[in-house]
């Protein structure tokens, strides 16, 4: 974070001075504005214009830790979620190594996160960009409807203070624009989307997703069910992004110390082919999610997850970490002022290789182009590896793409599909997600259809 | 929460520049939740949430601005906001006057949550989390989350409406991690309903957790799913997913006006097998997705959606029925004041049918047996729908046989309707879920009796 508010820093400081001895508190301190705009057919649909804020404090005493938090930054109900958050510490078990965490020395990281050119953006300039979004969609072929375009920004500032000596603060804005498709022909209707994301509207590159929003409805135009059989996969590099997702799940620490993730007692042990590199990189500029500081105001910084298929380790909080006898990873997570912090993967990247798609594409014997996913949350889970989930893209046949295929399922398990791995593309794609994408080829996987 | 008079003065300020519509949504939402986790209670969470949102409607465009402060200063500036879409100005002064609608009481409330220690509410974790792990020692893990809100909202718009309600909601959640030879599986089971701390007295919720626990151990001699196209026959209050997925979300009007629903233009005609019922309910008393009114101030209704297979109607918001001249029916909702209203379900169910259930399981030589779904998602343009199996077992010879492992099912929803031939007379209501669309999620329900599919493709890897 860069330049943050004495403002809020005040108010996080001045929750604290209250503690009392043998308590740790902890205060969280938010404020926002976003703006989004929709338009329809070349009007505006909704503008929304909004600004929010909030508190949450934790209270940790004698191994018990209460919360409470509220949506305002009035003084009287401050000190009401204080009292909240003190009353609640009495309903908590108490655990030995609850704590809050405290400076560790690893020096920050300096991210770019604030763009003036954003900040002073004129919204009639927004809302022309969501217009323009539109037309250039709808323009890019004859059986392609807009569903939406939407233009939207946010620029938010945090504050935390903790009894503990972390005191930190920043600020950071970003903005997207996205495009909704529906691209018909006769009785059928497939859909697509496109977006493009920046620290300010310059970095837009419009064309480009007018392009690939027109290009994901109207492929499956047309598309078959296919037959069931095992394949080997390519995963866009857009779903391979979702993959390291559902990944991030099992290398979560504290998962790993409750008795949740295959991965425990793996450390040092061969879990991925051997192609199979992956690090968590916050610091990485490139990342969309790069950050300096984690939710507990500790550096976010670089860990290695798995290299070479072997796995090196876990990502922990200062909480997950003293209870697995390690030290912070700076991988804490929090949503907002309205929870705890939690542990979790920050900024993923695959190791890649050399070729691109089409290389990849043309070693392929048999197989599918997986281009989109659905239901990766209801189908999958992290816990027993089971994998299954809706897909649709293109077959491959003898290296050659073929048909367009919807409305059929891929299926393994998340350990074999790891040791399954046949080849990472090189052509890396920093996605808007915690993950950044690239091709990835993967065997022996069930598709099911007709 | 606010004056009637200031809320007349706030319409008053965001239609000053103009515009067909102006609405004032007010909630004040205090929350309890704690969790319980590895055999310790985690912590216990209070929280806050008061603001309101305002919108202004010029045409087809929809200003909308919100905020966390309810004095009259701070609404009148977040209808300012608002009112920033509504630019060509010379509308002169509306006098908005406002009159109350008469109370729309569906949940009875005994037991406010405030009411209730927290200490009570912290005894249902640990009451779960002790039932859950006397299942055995294949048992490696339970946590379970308790949480409790009670939701005071106002509406008020420029037609003159004044509408409030009152929604407490309570759930209780545990999740269960068996180990065995082969890896670990999980169970999960949750109790929620629109009613105060009463529903832990009306329902047992250790035997709760020892579902939850027998579903996770039963998985572990789970065998892979088939793989294609199979019989699904689907556990009556466990699929009620499977028809909100299928066809909900494309009876939902925003979406059949923009074109975006393979339902659109076909009320009148037969959509799903005349076995087939379908009614969205909010008035549906205690259920997750019960509402006294919604989230633009019209009382909730029981709509019947699907009638004998033929399509009757679908649902609306306030932009969407103005603009078809068509009624309300109670489904314009949002997830808090920080979001715009839209169409939403409320509780979707399948009405009974005649059949046994039994009877229809027997009538199946081969095929699977859906105890329990987990999410789904839909594609409302194209009609491709994926639900997660979280509880199945195959059927042979018109017997459960094995359990299976987890994995999606997916087809196609206008197919799927047409192929529901069998359908019991055993409806149940299923777990309580949350709905996401647009970003937003809302509570909703869904029921039905044991039915069956006579082909759906099952994502398993067995062959």
């Amino acid at each position: 974070m860069s330049s943050g508010s004495s403002q809020l820093q005040d108010i996080a400081d001045r929750v604290i001075a209250q503690a009392s001895r043998g308590e740790q508190v902890e205060a969280y301190v938010a404020r926002g504005v976003e703006t989004d705009i929709r338009t329809y057919e070349g009007e505006v649909e909704h503008f929304v214009s909004a600004q929010s804020e909030g508190i949450g404090i934790r209270v940790i005493k004698d191994g018990r830790t209460g919360f409470a938090y509220a949506g305002t930054l009035d003084e009287s109900a401050i000190a009401s979620v204080l009292a909240q958050a003190r009353d609640n510490v009495a309903f908590g078990t108490p655990d030995e190594w609850a704590g809050l965490a405290e400076p560790d020395g690893v020096a920050v990281v300096p991210q770019e996160l604030w763009n003036e050119a954003l900040a002073a953006y004129p919204t009639a300039d927004k809302i022309a960009l969501a217009k323009e979004l539109e037309r250039l969609t709808a323009a890019s072929d004859p059986r392609v409807r807009v569903d939406d375009a939407n233009y939207s920004d946010g620029a938010g500032e945090t504050a935390v203070a903790t009894t503990t000596g972390i005191r930190v603060n920043g600020r950071e804005n970003a903005c997207y624009v996205s495009v909704s498709t529906l691209a018909d022909d006769g009785d059928e209707t497939q859909t697509g989307f496109g977006f493009s994301v920046g620290r300010s509207p310059h970095e837009f590159d419009l064309g480009k997703a007018a392009r690939e929003a027109a290009d994901r409805a109207t492929r499956l135009l047309g598309a078959i069910k296919p037959p069931s059989k095992r394949v080997t996969v390519v995963l866009d590099p857009y779903v391979t992004a979702q993959f390291l997702g559902v990944i991030s799940s099992a290398l979560n620490g504290e998962n790993v110390i409750k008795g949740r993730s295959l991965f425990a007692n793996r450390v040092g042990e061969p879990v991925a082919s051997p192609l199979f590199t992956l690090i968590d990189d916050p610091t990485n500029p490139k990342a969309y999610t790069a950050t300096d500081i984690d939710g507990e105001g500790l550096a976010a910084r670089r860990n290695s997850l798995i290299e070479a298929g072997v796995l090196q380790g876990f990502v922990h909080s200062s909480y997950s970490a003293r209870r697995a006898g390690t030290v912070s990873t700076g991988n804490s997570v929090r949503g907002g002022f309205k929870g705890t912090p939690g542990v979790g993967c920050l900024a993923m990247q695959l190791k890649p290789g050399a070729r691109t798609q089409a290389e990849l594409v043309a070693d392929v014997e048999d197989g599918v182009l997986i281009q989109m996913v659905q239901g990766l949350h209801s189908g999958v889970n992290p816990i027993s590896g089971d994998f299954s989930t809706g897909a649709s893209g293109l077959l491959i046949s003898k290296g050659q793409l073929g048909a367009p295929v919807r409305e059929f399922t891929i299926a393994s398990t998340l350990q074999r599909m790891l040791h399954d791995i046949v080849e990472v593309g090189g052509d890396v794609d920093w996605l808007p997600s915690m993950a950044a994408g690239v091709s990835l080829v993967i065997a022996d996987v069930t598709m099911s259809g007709a | 929460m606010i004056e009637h008079e200031v809320l007349e003065r706030v319409l008053a300020t965001a239609l000053r520049k103009g515009g067909d519509f102006a609405e004032v949504y007010a909630e004040d939402k205090a929350s309890t939740s704690a969790g319980l986790d590895d055999g310790r209670v985690e912590q216990v969470s209070s929280g806050r949430d008061r603001g309101a949102g305002i919108r202004v409607v010029v045409g087809e465009t929809t200003g909308f601005a919100y905020t966390a402060d309810l004095s009259e200063a701070g609404l009148r500036a977040a209808a300012e906001a608002a009112s920033a879409v509504a630019s060509q100005g010379g509308a002169g002064t509306r006098v908005v006057s406002l009159t109350r609608s008469p109370a729309h009481v569906v949940n009875r409330i005994e037991i406010y949550p405030d009411t209730v220690g927290k200490a009570a509410k912290v005894s249902l974790l640990q009451r779960v989390d002790e039932a859950a792990r006397s299942m055995g020692g294949a048992i490696g893990q339970v946590s379970a989350g308790y949480a409790d809100s009670r939701k005071r909202i106002i509406v008020a718009n420029s037609d003159g409406l004044l509408a409030e309600d009152e929604q407490v909601r309570h759930i209780l959640r545990i999740s269960v991690v068996a180990n065995g030879d082969a890896g670990m599986q999980t169970g999960f089971e949750s109790l929620g309903h629109t009613i105060g701390f009463e529903l832990f007295d009306q329902h047992d919720v250790e035997e709760l957790a020892r579902t939850a626990a027998r579903q996770a151990i039963t998985k572990l001699r789970a065998r892979p799913a088939p793989s294609g196209a199979v019989p699904v026959v689907i556990k009556a209050g466990s699929g009620g997913v499977l028809f909100h997925e299928a066809c909900g979300h494309g009876l939902e009007a925003d979406l059949v006006s923009k074109g975006a629903s393979v339902y659109r233009g076909k009320v009148g005609e037969l959509v799903a097998s005349p076995l087939v019922t379908l009614v969205d309910d909010g008035t549906m008393a205690g259920e997750w997705g019960a509402i006294g009114i919604d989230d633009e101030g019209h009382p909730s209704q029981h709509n019947v959606l699907i009638q004998d297979g033929v399509l009757t109607d679908y649902m609306w918001d306030h932009l969407r029925a103005r603009k078809e001249g068509h009624a309300h029916s109670g489904n314009g909702r949002r997830q808090s004041y920080m979001h715009l209203p839209m169409v939403r379900m409320t509780n979707t169910y399948v009405l009974n049918g005649t059949e046994n259930a039994e009877d229809i399981i027997r009538d199946t030589p081969y095929g699977v047996y859906v105890a329990k779904l987990g999410g789904g998602s839909v594609n409302t343009a194209s009609g491709d729908f994926v639900f997660g199996m979280t509880e199945a077992y195959l059927i042979e010879n018109g017997e459960l046989t094995d359990p299976l492992r987890e994995g999606n099912l997916i087809g196609n929803g206008p197919q799927v309707l047409r192929d529901i031939d069998a359908l019991a007379n055993d409806f149940a209501m299923g777990n309580p879920g949350t709905c996401g669309k647009d970003g937003q999620g809302v509570p909703v329900g869904d029921g039905q009796p044991t039915l069956r599919v006579k082909s759906m493709t099952i994502g398993g890897t067995a062959s």
